[in-house]
């Protein structure tokens, strides 16, 4: 089996190619059978990896063909395996499968059928080579692949010029980090002259001591790349605008895999940030930032995509805060809870607005209950999950960041309050999206059921959901195992109470509705707050001012520059040259004959004359 | 027998001299039948010299190389007369010069 792996990203990419060169010319069925049957074999090879490596739990590589030789750079097209590879890659195929089989229902009305599962298959293929690369040039590589297929799949609906400048907004922003991490491996090569991941996390720890600048930097510039990727901040702004792509797409690449790639790049590099302590209290830092941000504006938007959108980022900055302050399993087994809940939710979300005409603002939705039962449940259990109520499986995962943090010396009651101030608002806001959309009066009908392809994987997602948390994963052989020093009982009783009582709010003020929070809210500063918030902190605004519109305004200066008369003037001496020799192309063959002689007389002369 | 019965330098300077009666012929003449030929008597011109070469040296290669422009001239023949015929019918004329239909 060990030798069979690179068949695992082989079968989505190959699907992808044969997708792509019939462009649509092929039956649905076979599309959809196509589409979502690479993923499922996939998943099935993962499993079987995965229960081979449980019998031998040892790491290994396997060497495909060397990609390239230049002097002593030769990055190898070859795959890691260990335990947290195995993790990353069930997680990609086993959601991925469920929401392409999702997608096959879904998509069905869509024109583009053909086209959207080839990119779906080419972003899994390209995600399995990022967590499977044994090097950090074929991680890039895979890493630029999810990026590529996550612009194309936000502008899929291209007509619309509002997906086009939503794409573009994710492919550039991205872009920003991307160049920093492209930064951070050439220091790295130059520094350790490898890119290979094991080896050079030796020569990392071999050549350098703790709190030297150098491997700071490389760190910092990694983080940029997964800050980037991961939407937190400054980066995250992209990931909400994102939404305008296929909600399945929302739910695979949004939230379930690729925004957390940050995630499993900082944990795959760990012993760098171990090496420069005040990056890794950045990167907690960072994450509690974002998660609050991101919890705050989530409270106040409309449109339930965005709600989930926001929602996922604030996830992904618990993921950051655990990374940051040590807890490396506790982050990884939150990207996975994270991946269940979170594509549950999504493709609930998808199926509301599936089944409601194309409606997103949760105002207008209400009553479902009765409704759409299926969607209900599993808005429920992905809800309560996210809320970490307890015995879910965010509770499980949530619940070791917040005590993990709570140990670090210093900053670390800092860190767990701000988490716990995230989990309350994190309560309240997926309890207010459950009790308005499916709670209270109807507002608009459905206009059709969910299937079972739609069913089937959102019950699926649904046990996942509760269950993903029960069975602790190990993962210590990957990382270094923390101290299992244990808060007291008081710090542990309040991080599972809280979010008991963010449900209780929201219960009181969305579903009793007994306590009305228009008093606060259409006073003066309730309102500016309420804007302020709604608009992601003003974020978008501030960067209109300070980049993209200078950048237009210097652009707009640019036009009908002197340097453009440069390029003229090449132009026009292309066009006169050409003009000349076309000129000599006359037709009479004798013409050519007879300047053939000539030229070859010339170049007799002048070789007697040189030799 | 015995080398060259004529210094080979003589019969280099007959087969310069044919070969630059082609060449000559292929420049200024514009009827194609005329080109033909004279592309014809530049062959022969590298085969003498290939020949004189041959035996002046008391190599088969010559012999051999003037067997191959035999087949080479052969071929060239029937093709260019195919082509004659094909510009006779377009152009009702054999003048090369009408024939320029691929100026640029």
């Amino acid at each position: 089996m060990s030798q069979l792996i690179w068949l695992i990203p082989l079968l989505p990419f190959v699907s992808s190619v044969l997708l792509m060169v019939t462009a649509g010319g092929l039956p649905r069925r076979l599309i959809a059978i196509m589409g979502a049957g690479s993923v499922g074999l996939s998943a099935i090879l993962v499993l079987m990896t995965g229960l081979e490596f449980h019998q031998s739990p040892e790491p290994y590589t396997l060497l495909l063909w060397t990609w390239m030789q230049v002097g002593d750079f030769a990055p190898e097209f070859s795959f890691y395996v260990d335990q947290l590879t195995i993790v990353m890659m069930s997680i990609i195929t086993g959601v991925g499968f469920l929401i392409h089989l999702y997608s096959t229902e879904f998509m069905e009305d869509d024109s583009d059928y053909s086209r959207y599962f080839a990119y779906m298959n080419m972003f899994v293929a390209s995600m399995l080579v990022l967590v499977m690369a044994d090097n950090l040039l074929l991680l890039y590589l895979g890493w630029e692949g999810v990026g590529v297929c996550s612009y194309l799949l936000v502008g899929f609906w291209y007509k619309d010029p509002a997906n086009g400048a939503a794409s573009r907004k994710a492919f550039v922003v991205t872009r920003v980090g991307d160049t920093a991490m492209a930064l951070g491996l050439f220091l790295l090569f130059t520094e350790l002259g490898t890119l290979q991941i094991q080896p050079m996390l030796e020569a990392a720890n071999a050549t350098w001591v703790t709190g030297d600048t150098i491997p700071a930097i490389a760190a910092l510039l990694l983080l940029g790349g997964a800050v980037g990727k991961s939407a937190q901040l400054p980066l995250h702004t992209w990931l909400p605008d994102a939404m305008a792509g296929p909600t399945p797409v929302s739910a695979l690449i949004h939230a379930a895999t690729m925004v957390t790639a940050g995630v499993y790049l900082i944990a795959r590099t760990h012993d760098l940030f171990l090496l420069s302590p005040d990056v890794l209290l950045l990167v907690a830092i960072v994450g509690l930032a974002t998660l609050l941000l991101a919890a705050f504006t989530a409270l106040n938007q409309h449109d339930i995509k965005r709600i989930l959108a926001y929602s996922t980022i604030s996830q992904i900055g618990y993921m950051f805060m655990a990374l940051g302050v040590g807890a490396w399993s506790a982050g990884i087994f939150h990207l996975m809870t994270h991946a269940f809940f979170k594509a549950l939710l999504f493709l609930g979300a998808g199926a509301v607005i599936h089944c409601l005409h194309h409606e997103h603002d949760i105002f207008k939705m209400g009553g479902l209950r009765t409704k759409l039962p299926v969607v209900f449940w599993s808005f429920l259990i992905g809800s309560a999950a996210l809320a970490a109520l307890p015995f879910t499986s965010g509770f499980f995962s949530k619940d070791l960041i917040l005590l993990a943090a709570f140990e670090v010396p210093d900053v670390g009651p800092w860190l767990w309050a701000g988490g716990l101030m995230g989990a309350i608002i994190t309560a309240i806001y997926s309890f207010r999206l459950v009790f308005i959309v499916f709670y209270g009066e109807a507002h608009t009908e459905p206009d059709r059921q969910p299937g079972w392809r739609m069913a089937g994987p959102l019950s699926l997602l649904c046990v996942l959901a509760i269950i993903g948390g029960w069975f602790g994963m190990s993962l210590d052989s990957v990382f270094p195992v923390s101290d299992g020093a244990h808060p007291s009982f008081a710090v542990e009783a309040i991080s599972i109470g809280i979010p008991v009582v963010g449900l209780f709010v929201a219960w009181l003020v969305y579903y009793k509705r007994s306590w009305s929070v228009s008093g606060i809210t259409d006073s003066g500063l309730g309102t500016g707050l309420r804007n302020f918030w709604h608009h992601g902190w003003g974020m978008d605004t501030l960067y209109d001012a300070l980049f993209v519109n200078p950048y237009n305004r210097v652009s707009h200066a640019m036009r009908g520059e002197w340097v453009d008369h440069i390029y003229h003037g090449i132009v026009a001496l292309c066009v006169a040259l050409h003009r000349v020799f076309s000129g000599l192309q006359t037709g009479r063959m004798r013409l050519y004959a007879t300047s053939m002689v000539f030229g070859l007389i010339v170049l007799i002369l002048l070789l007697r004359w040189t030799a | 027998m015995e080398g060259l019965a004529i210094p080979l330098n003589h019969v280099l300077f007959v087969a310069a001299l044919l070969f630059i009666t082609g060449l000559v012929g292929l420049m200024i003449r514009r009827n194609v039948i005329f080109i033909l030929m004279a592309l014809e008597v530049m062959l022969n011109a590298a085969a003498l010299a290939f020949v004189a070469a041959g035996t002046a040296w008391q190599q088969a290669d010559g012999q051999v190389i003037f067997m191959l422009i035999l087949a080479v001239a052969a071929a060239e023949v029937s093709v260019g007369l195919g082509l004659v015929l094909q510009i006779q019918r377009r152009f009702k004329t054999l003048d090369m010069d009408q024939a320029r239909r691929l100026n640029g």
